[in-house]
């Protein structure tokens, strides 16, 4: 039971890493490698507010959530989309997105390391214990997991009923034909590619409360993200949920019966396994 | 295309020209590199990044460093190595060759040490390493005479822990069960092998060991596993992150253990922001004589021109090999080979106390183990420091 809890309150972490990307990459096609970058930048807000300002995290999300909303607006505007217009096939856009995005990263980077130093920043927030169902756990990983399971559900709800977000999935399946049918396939794109910043940076803020950031931590989360989003299949949000949760319990489950220095190749033998059994992932399309 | 780019290099060198000091000749350069991006950043921007600029603002604000006579103001050169050794060799090149600089300060932790000290070698520049544990000076100075180790080596860090959990013992306020984990790379593998032996010879049993991978997201499982064997003392060989993660798992598992010790960062002033008044007899890796006023006088400085507070560890002895550099170079002038001699012969007053080098070019006595007590990580073990104060028993988290 205590593994099943821990491994699930992983596993909604790995969902909040991972959503983001999965919009960026599922839906605007813009393999983003600068979103850890964009995460870290969430959690900073949040240490930010909570130390100068005693600014609850949980409240900080709502500045934060419009805030990267706007800036990840912006950075599609200006750095992606002359790539998508430029590019002939997808393969040609997937190759300039990880490159252009690649050079992001490292500004985002730099940025950071301007304005806030290369400190770590970490703080005490909802560090306290909770008994649920004879064990204990903390109070900040729960609140994070309610949120993961609000953000993933509004999304998923939203994908599938919306106007918007059908036809957001539409110019995930088919972005040629979509036009054909009234689709702004540009302001589409962008939506999803802002909307995946909003999610990740918010995620950023929510799990700064239970993890020590510095400004160069991005890149594992990224890594992770990447992992979860194959895994899941692309595009697709509940890929992303059950691949999160998948490896979450898995994590927890070798952690704590086996060896806590197997998780990363436990991780990984299940990355393996899922991409030779079904290479598009486990919701994902079969590619034509 | 070509002509262009004179104009351009032209155009450059002469701002460049212009913008320089009208007494170049008065101003020594002086190179650092360490990371300021990637996996130790953060560590470099607690205990190395502040103390190159506190220590270039001290000697300039003293008229600068007397060499030869003149005194020199000191100009300092930056470089990222993104904490990748072959950036840092790069680094080092180009501040001798392009940037001309006089004074090259040593790189930043054990690794990227290690991996620069052949380049340093090779020009010769005298390279007093202050973030570097290793027991290997021997070899090193026979290999590269112009390496000098002041942060002691990783078996007398384990044996510190195991020495002050004995004294622990001795004076019954823990029994004889150890938890002990580690992270899973040359660091946490090598501290822990050390330590094993050394705690079961003490006649503890350890009743829980683990290992982790670097950059685990989760220790929550390790600190259950660790609580449900009971143990009385709860060691961990690690490294920021998991200190914070371990650290905040114990409050929410309310470990309770009457000694809790955790590695690198649990010296950190943020370790003493994040946790609080619960940290209270918390043991770790480090430690300084806080009561001596050299070094209260350096953290007050510290803390007034880079707006941040040192740690309690390696940050007074990075300023303090910067010091032996300085006080060399007053003595015997620019000659990297003169300066080695120097700094072989000599012993020095610095804001640690006063450093002396043995045969190997090794400093012999160094913190191991440091506890927070009242609000400062004080220095409990050492290989023969002044200051030690007794360990105390771990109270509760709340």
């Amino acid at each position: 039971m205590d593994i099943i809890i821990t491994g699930l309150l992983l596993g909604g972490t790995y969902a909040l890493i991972a959503m983001g990307l999965n919009l960026q990459y599922g839906m605007a096609r813009i393999m983003n490698l600068a979103n850890g970058e964009m995460l870290v930048a969430g959690g900073f807000a949040a240490f930010w507010f909570y130390t100068a300002g005693q600014v609850s995290p949980i409240l900080t999300v709502f500045l934060v959530a419009p805030v990267a909303f706007a800036a990840n607006w912006l950075i599609y505007m200006i750095f992606l989309r002359p790539l998508v217009k430029r590019a002939k096939s997808r393969g040609q856009l997937e190759v300039d997105a990880i490159l252009t995005t690649f050079g992001l990263s490292f500004v985002g980077v730099g940025l950071m390391l301007a304005f806030f130093g290369g400190d770590y920043f970490s703080y005490s927030y909802l560090s306290v214990p909770v008994h649920l169902l004879g064990d204990t756990y903390g109070a900040n990983r729960l609140v994070a997991f309610g949120a993961a399971v609000a953000i993933c559900g509004a999304l998923w709800l939203w994908l599938a009923y919306s106007r918007m977000g059908v036809s957001i999935r539409a110019i995930a399946v088919a972005p040629d034909s979509a036009r054909l049918v009234g689709i702004d396939v540009r302001a589409m794109a962008a939506l999803a590619f802002a909307l995946g910043g909003a999610v990740t940076a918010t995620g950023g803020a929510l799990i700064s409360t239970f993890l020590t950031l510095d400004a160069s931590t991005g890149v594992i989360f990224t890594l992770k993200a990447l992992v979860i989003v194959i895994m899941g299949g692309v595009g697709d949000v509940r890929g992303t949920v059950v691949a999160a949760l998948l490896l979450g319990l898995l994590e927890t489950f070798v952690a704590s019966v086996i060896d806590p220095g197997l998780t990363l190749a436990a991780a990984y033998l299940l990355f393996v396994v899922i991409l030779l059994v079904r290479p598009q992932g486990l919701f994902g399309r079969k590619t034509t | 295309m070509k002509r262009r780019t004179f104009t351009t290099l032209a155009t450059l060198a002469l701002i460049a020209g212009m913008t320089t000091p009208a007494f170049a000749q008065d101003v020594l350069k002086v190179g650092a590199v360490a990371p300021k991006t990637g996996p130790l950043a953060g560590g470099a921007a607690v205990s190395y990044w502040p103390n190159v600029k506190l220590w270039v603002e001290d000697v300039n604000a003293r008229g600068g460093l007397k060499v030869d006579g003149k005194q020199m103001k000191l100009e300092v050169v930056e470089y990222d190595d993104q904490t990748n050794p072959g950036e840092t060799i790069k680094a080092v090149q180009r501040l001798v060759d392009q940037d001309k600089a006089q004074i090259v300060l040593p790189p930043y932790s054990t690794g990227l040490n290690l991996a620069a000290a052949p380049i340093y070698a090779r020009y010769g520049i005298p390279m007093i390493t202050s973030t570097a544990t290793t027991d290997k000076a021997a070899d090193l100075s026979k290999q590269f005479p112009n390496v000098f180790i002041t942060l002691g080596g990783a078996q007398q860090i384990a044996l510190g822990a195991v020495e002050a959990l004995t004294k622990l013992k001795a004076k019954g306020d823990i029994g004889n069960k150890i938890a002990m984990v580690n992270v899973a790379d040359a660091f946490g593998i090598e501290l822990a092998g050390v330590a094993k032996p050394a705690f079961e010879a003490a006649g503890f049993e350890i009743v829980y060991e683990s290992s982790y991978p670097l950059g685990t997201q989760d220790l929550s499982p390790v600190m259950k596993g660790a609580k449900a064997a009971a143990p009385d003392a709860f060691v961990a060989f690690s490294y920021p992150a998991d200190t914070f993660a371990l650290t905040e798992q114990a409050v929410i598992e309310d470990l309770q253990v009457g000694a809790f010790y955790t590695a690198v960062a649990t010296a950190f002033p943020g370790y003493a922001k994040r946790f609080g008044p619960a940290i209270e007899g918390v043991l770790g890796i480090g430690g300084v004589d806080a009561s001596s006023p050299a070094f209260q006088d350096y953290a007050k400085r510290h803390e007034a021109v880079t707006g941040a507070q040192p740690d309690f560890w390696a940050s007074a002895v990075v300023y303090s090999t910067f010091q032996v550099l300085e006080q060399s170079i007053e003595a015997v002038g620019l000659d990297n080979a003169k300066i080695i001699d120097h700094i072989k012969a000599n012993s020095f007053e610095t804001v640690i106390g006063t450093l002396d080098f043995d045969e190997n070019n090794n400093n012999p006595s160094f913190w191991t183990v440091g506890q927070w007590q009242g609000g400062v990580f004080k220095g409990i073990a050492s290989t023969g420091r002044e200051g030690a104060v007794d360990p105390i028993k771990k109270a509760g988290w709340k």
